[in-house]
């Protein structure tokens, strides 16, 4: 079953909890950071008066997953997008591609590679909640499947219909995601991408890149006809000579006799 | 070996320029002691919200574009059969070889872990157009290899190797025309994934085509900068009456490109930024007017076309303008979804310094102890005179 997270951000009161958990559950180094980095993966931060974590939003059809050369990140049917640090050459293009500007970088390190949320993937397939929902004083992140979540967020939405927005930010972003969030402030003030595209990024790339076996053949054929063809020209006018009109190119090293 | 009797008179001021050479590779060495050592942070403004700059958008971009003129002017002799242009081949085989090695040094610098370039051969992802662009960079610099092979296997009077390249010249020119088509299009791909990042002004589903064509008409720019380069350096003549088709290809290539972006820019209704003159217009118009205006109003006046010096300004121009656009798409167009300029390093500025500048000495070594530029015979086997 496709697991992910619930945030609340009406009911986040901003402990901070879920940070620190974070932290060491996945022995990153140091303090938590301000912003979210390759050593600290979730953030809470206050905005228009109200508390929202920065997190991966472990997409349906992940776009760092399909941009990454050698398929480091990939969704797992649990849920969580996982990253392989032993295959990654660092290109970063799923730093540049991904909607959501999660992935980040050990900019610091020689030898460096990519930090982000893998939503507890151990814990998670060992059926366990990931280490923020468990930490979460408040309740306001929730672990659970994704349908049980979706619906969860309706009923808050329903019965409180002044405390919410009418907006489940991840049920449609970006083609969906596992980590969704409710709110009592537009999304955009706190911080999240709007306007993001209902359908997932790596399709756009998905309809080139899956016509280049057709190319190949069509313009590997026309090439070559282009080819033969033009060098049938010369073989035909080889065997009957025509008065060219570019005299001095053609008696170069045939001497008049 | 007459050029080699008029080399040292020719220079000026020999002093200042070895003394330059020498301090940018120092500077070189030093700045890649410290990228190695201390990783990407210490040496370039890259930060997480600005993960691609100068090496990406004009090492690979432009390394890779201007490198265009070899696959260009290979598909013109070899399948179009245009013979006449067989001179400026050879030197622009060598603009492409050298232009993708210096791709891949470049590569070596910003990947963060370069010693894995290898992982795209054996971690498959076809999703991926980055996958697609690491494989046509490895094939097509193969293929630039053993097209470049017969120059250095005749100096050292390997024949047969060298005839059984020639032999295969066909399949080898196809493959290259194949690997570019899809290389030069593919660094367009790589941004059809951030709609929502990249300015309206470059974004469009076309990139992969306006990629394609605008590195042809910069690739052909680039060969006649070349004849014009070699031409002061060795004193040697212009072929005027191979540049000036040329150039004339370079204008139709430029026009349809010019015309295909400006219908976009309407279908994106991003005319209000360059009305507007904002940071993005600005340098849309400063790109469009080098890329696209200049070379093509100058070049399709059959006076200037024939004339060196206004030849040599549009081919220039039509190179810089190339070079704008791919930093426009990679740094400009990206840097409002980022909420942050990049400007780059000095010190990423001079890796890329001084790649080029070793791209360009090696350049002129190659052209010196090689036959490049002088009339090679052909390999007299492959067609016997008793026909």
């Amino acid at each position: 079953m496709s697991m992910g997270l619930l945030f609340d951000a009406t009911r986040c009161v901003g402990c901070g909890a879920c940070a620190s958990a974070c932290k060491e559950q996945n022995h990153l180094p140091g303090e938590v950071e301000e912003r979210t980095t390759a050593y600290t993966w979730t953030t809470v931060e206050e905005k228009e008066g109200a508390y929202v974590r920065h997190l991966c939003m472990h997409c349906l059809v992940p776009t760092c997953a399909s941009v990454c050369p050698v398929a480091a990140l990939k969704k797992t049917p649990e849920g969580p997008v996982v990253y392989d640090s032993e295959k990654c050459m660092g290109c970063r293009y799923c730093m540049m591609a991904c909607p959501f500007d999660v992935p980040k970088y050990q900019w610091d390190r020689a030898v460096p590679i990519v930090g982000k949320c893998i939503l507890c993937a151990g814990r998670v397939k060992e059926g366990k909640p990931t280490a923020c929902a468990e930490a979460c004083p408040a309740d306001a992140t929730l672990f659970g499947s994704r349908a049980d979540l979706i619906k969860e967020a309706k009923k808050r939405i329903r019965e409180n219909p002044g405390g919410y927005l009418d907006h489940i930010y991840g049920q449609t972003e970006a083609g969906g995601t596992s980590v969704m969030m409710i709110s009592n402030v537009p999304f955009e003030k706190l911080g999240l991408k709007k306007d993001l595209p209902g359908e997932p990024p790596a399709l756009r790339t998905w309809q080139v890149l899956s016509n280049i076996p057709d190319f190949v053949a069509v313009w590997g054929v026309f090439l070559y006809g282009v080819h033969w063809i033009t060098a049938r020209r010369d073989v035909v006018a080889q065997a009957h000579p025509r008065p060219r009109p570019e005299g001095p190119e053609a008696p170069k090293d045939r001497r008049p006799s | 070996m007459s050029t080699a009797a008029t080399q040292p008179a020719r220079r000026p001021w020999p002093g200042f320029w070895t003394a330059l050479f020498a301090v940018l590779f120092i500077a070189f060495c030093v700045v890649t002691v410290i990228r190695f050592t201390k990783g990407l942070g210490a040496v370039t403004n890259l930060s997480d919200r600005f993960p691609w700059g100068l090496w990406i958008g004009f090492d690979l971009l432009c390394g890779v574009g201007l490198a265009a003129g070899a696959f260009t002017l290979t598909a013109v002799v070899h399948l179009f059969n245009l013979r006449k242009f067989e001179p400026i081949v050879r030197p622009a085989i060598l603009t492409g070889f050298l232009g993708y090695i210096f791709v891949i040094m470049a590569l070596m610098f910003d990947l963060g872990q370069p010693w894995r370039i290898w992982h795209a051969l054996i971690y498959w992802n076809p999703h991926s157009v980055m996958f697609e662009v690491a494989w046509c960079v490895m094939l097509y610099t193969t293929v630039l290899t053993m097209e470049f092979a017969p120059v250095v296997l005749e100096r050292f009077g390997f024949h047969a190797p060298s005839r059984i390249i020639h032999g295969l010249i066909t399949p080898l020119v196809i493959a290259g025309v194949l690997l570019s088509t899809l290389h030069q299009s593919s660094l367009g791909s790589l941004y059809l994934i951030v709609p929502t990042k990249l300015h309206p002004l470059w974004y469009s589903q076309l990139l992969p085509l306006f990629f394609y064509i605008s590195a042809i008409g910069a690739g052909i720019g680039m060969v006649i900068l070349e004849s014009y380069m070699s031409k002061r350096a060795f004193g040697r003549h212009l072929e005027m009456e191979l540049l000036e088709p040329l150039a004339r290809a370079m204008v139709v290539a430029l026009g349809i490109y010019g015309l295909l972006r400006l219908q976009t820019i309407a279908r994106n209704h991003a005319f209000g930024d360059i009305g507007a003159l904002t940071y993005e217009g600005k340098m849309f118009l400063l790109e469009f007017a080098l890329g696209v205006v200049i070379p093509v109003v100058l070049l399709s006046f059959q006076k200037l076309r024939t004339n060196a010096s206004w030849l040599v300004t549009g081919a220039f121009s039509a190179v810089l303008g190339f070079v704008v656009n791919r930093l426009n798409v990679s740094v400009t167009g990206m840097e409002r979804a980022a909420g942050i300029r990049y400007i780059p390093s000095l010190m990423e500025i001079i890796v890329s310094v001084g790649l080029v500048g070793l791209g360009m000495a090696v350049f002129a070594l190659t052209v010196r102890y090689f036959p490049i530029f002088e009339p090679h015979p052909e390999p007299e086997p492959a067609d016997p005179e008793g026909a």
